[in-house]
């Protein structure tokens, strides 16, 4: 994406500023982090690549494609994970894959045994596929939403803030997952996060983002060397708080998500 | 691909109805014990005055009762698509999947006239064991191509009334329970359209409620055939020419402007 900015008015006329001429290239099969307090704009970076929301000027390429002027083509080519699990509560699990699924133009033949097959990498007991939504903890649904996510092989996932929320060991797994995604496929991941040790994990390059800009996007250890202060390599939470002025935890609780 | 994602769109709303089955059984009992009390008004017509059919009183509420229990399933269906995905959250990811608006749209059309159609089966049956209706004459072809070309109009009518809950996340649903609202009251659905005062009848002009009432009972109370009943056939199928089309621009203009202005995701 080259110069997108994208303002939001909001009811009492207030005009709330979410992108600020944002340039940003995700290459084939590399996972860029970006890092930012809440109401940023890495929500709203997310919708515009996703093509939710329009920007007001710039320009989104996915893969080549003109995202503003072909959606349904760069659509075909990525999905999405969002902090919400966003799933048809009273359905099962299988009842919310399977109809993801069909949105993607796969079948139910060729669907179920995929299904099985992610479910087994992320450590979900498939026969809980048949339980309703509501019944499972917030950690298994959000295992089923990269399931879902991944059922339809996307070529570009967007990751906003998978695994805010959830409990320590399901956060594993869901970081291990992502891991092998990125290890098994070529696709190339962004990853929206407030987690420092998931994005110098996970991450090939982190963005830090503050007021609906990208400040910085470099590769963790370069990112440190750029905050470097008396000869000592700060780790990415500091780094976080010297270029944002929040620390995590005020990143995390700020209100005001964009 | 389209294909698949249609039938993806009815397959999810049977889990659906499947899951919420009590509720449906709830409604189904309360829309067929509202169809009896109304042909009953009809039964006791004549404690009011002599010289009243009330047998063909009778069938006119019932036939009025059950048509427009089929076809404000229809506008209901259509009209709820958006605020029903918002209310799961699920939305933006049907928004930001591949498959097509129009893939969306007719999905939720045919679910809702297989529903439909279920529906107003199950309640005929239930009424059948109640009146005993003079259907002698009755030209059930008729009724069904009357039926059956109203669908469609009322699918373009839903479709734009779907657009209201992306223009305003607040109160575009409230709006379109006013717009069925007023189908009902000026469509003749319990009365001729001729007792209402003028405006409300210019406004009955314009839905297709009042040209599939006046077919299907010309149909089923006076035997009417093909020819008698072109006139309504010929407007229900303008309509269907005018309102889905025009109803799928309105709706492509409404997800911009949600996209425009970030309203697809807000709730009301």
């Amino acid at each position: 994406m080259r110069g997108v900015r994208k303002r939001f008015r909001r009811r009492r006329g207030e005009v709330v500023c979410a992108l600020e001429d944002v340039s940003l290239e995700i290459r084939r099969g590399e996972v860029v982090g970006i890092l930012g307090p809440n109401g940023s704009g890495k929500s709203t970076l997310v919708r515009v690549i996703s093509t939710l929301v329009l920007p007001d000027s710039g320009s989104v390429e996915v893969f080549g494609v003109d995202a503003l002027r072909h959606p349904k083509r760069v659509q075909r080519s990525m999905n999405r994970v969002s902090v919400e699990a966003s799933f048809f509560k009273k359905l099962s699990a299988m009842e919310n894959l399977l109809y993801g699924a069909k949105l993607y133009g796969v079948s139910d033949r060729e669907a179920r045994p995929r299904i099985e097959e992610i479910m087994g990498h992320i450590g979900f007991d498939y026969k809980r596929a048949a339980e309703p939504m509501e019944h499972l903890s917030r950690g298994m649904q959000q295992k089923v939403a990269l399931a879902r996510a991944l059922l339809t092989s996307p070529m570009l996932m967007l990751l906003d803030e998978p695994t805010t929320g959830l409990d320590p060991r399901s956060r594993r797994d869901v970081q291990a997952f992502i891991r092998r995604i990125r290890e098994a496929h070529d696709s190339s991941i962004l990853l929206c996060t407030h987690d420092m040790g998931e994005a110098e994990e996970l991450c090939d390059r982190v963005g830090i983002m503050v007021g609906g800009r990208i400040i910085a996007l470099e590769e963790p250890r370069r990112l440190k060397e750029r905050y470097a202060s008396g000869g000592r390599l700060p780790d990415l939470e500091e780094v976080f708080m010297a270029a944002t002025g929040y620390t995590v935890e005020e990143a995390s609780a700020e209100e005001g998500e964009r | 691909m389209e294909a698949i994602a249609v039938w993806g769109y009815v397959q999810r709303n049977y889990f659906l109805t499947k899951r919420y089955f009590m509720w449906e059984v709830v409604w189904l009992v309360y829309i067929t014990a509202n169809a009896l009390a109304i042909t009953y008004i009809g039964a006791g017509a004549s404690e009011f005055g002599s010289g009243i059919d009330t047998a063909r009183l009778m069938t006119f509420l019932l036939v009025g009762a059950l048509v427009w229990s089929y076809l404000s399933v229809l506008f209901d269906v259509l009209s709820e698509t958006v605020s029903w995905e918002r209310w799961e959250g699920t939305i933006e990811y049907t928004f930001m999947s591949p498959a097509s608006r129009v893939t969306h749209l007719l999905g939720m059309g045919l679910y809702a006239v297989i529903y439909g159609v279920l529906q107003i089966s199950v309640m005929l049956g239930a009424v059948s064991l109640f009146f005993e209706l003079d259907l002698s004459r009755a030209n059930y072809a008729g009724a069904l191509l009357v039926l059956g070309v109203a669908s469609v109009s009322l699918v373009g009518f839903g479709i734009m009334a779907a657009v209201l809950p992306l223009l305003s996340p607040e109160k575009g649903q409230q709006v379109s329970y006013i717009v069925s609202s007023l189908l009902l009251l000026v469509s003749g659905v319990y009365y001729d359209v001729g007792v209402l005062p003028g405006w409300m009848q210019f406004i009955a002009r314009f839905s297709p409620v009042t040209y599939a009432l006046e077919g299907i009972r010309a149909a089923l109370l006076d035997g009417a055939g093909l020819a008698e009943l072109r006139g309504s056939v010929g407007v229900l199928l303008a309509m269907g020419a005018l309102f889905v089309p025009l109803g799928l621009l309105v709706f492509h203009l409404g997800e911009r402007y949600a996209k425009r202005t970030g309203k697809l995701k807000r709730s009301g």
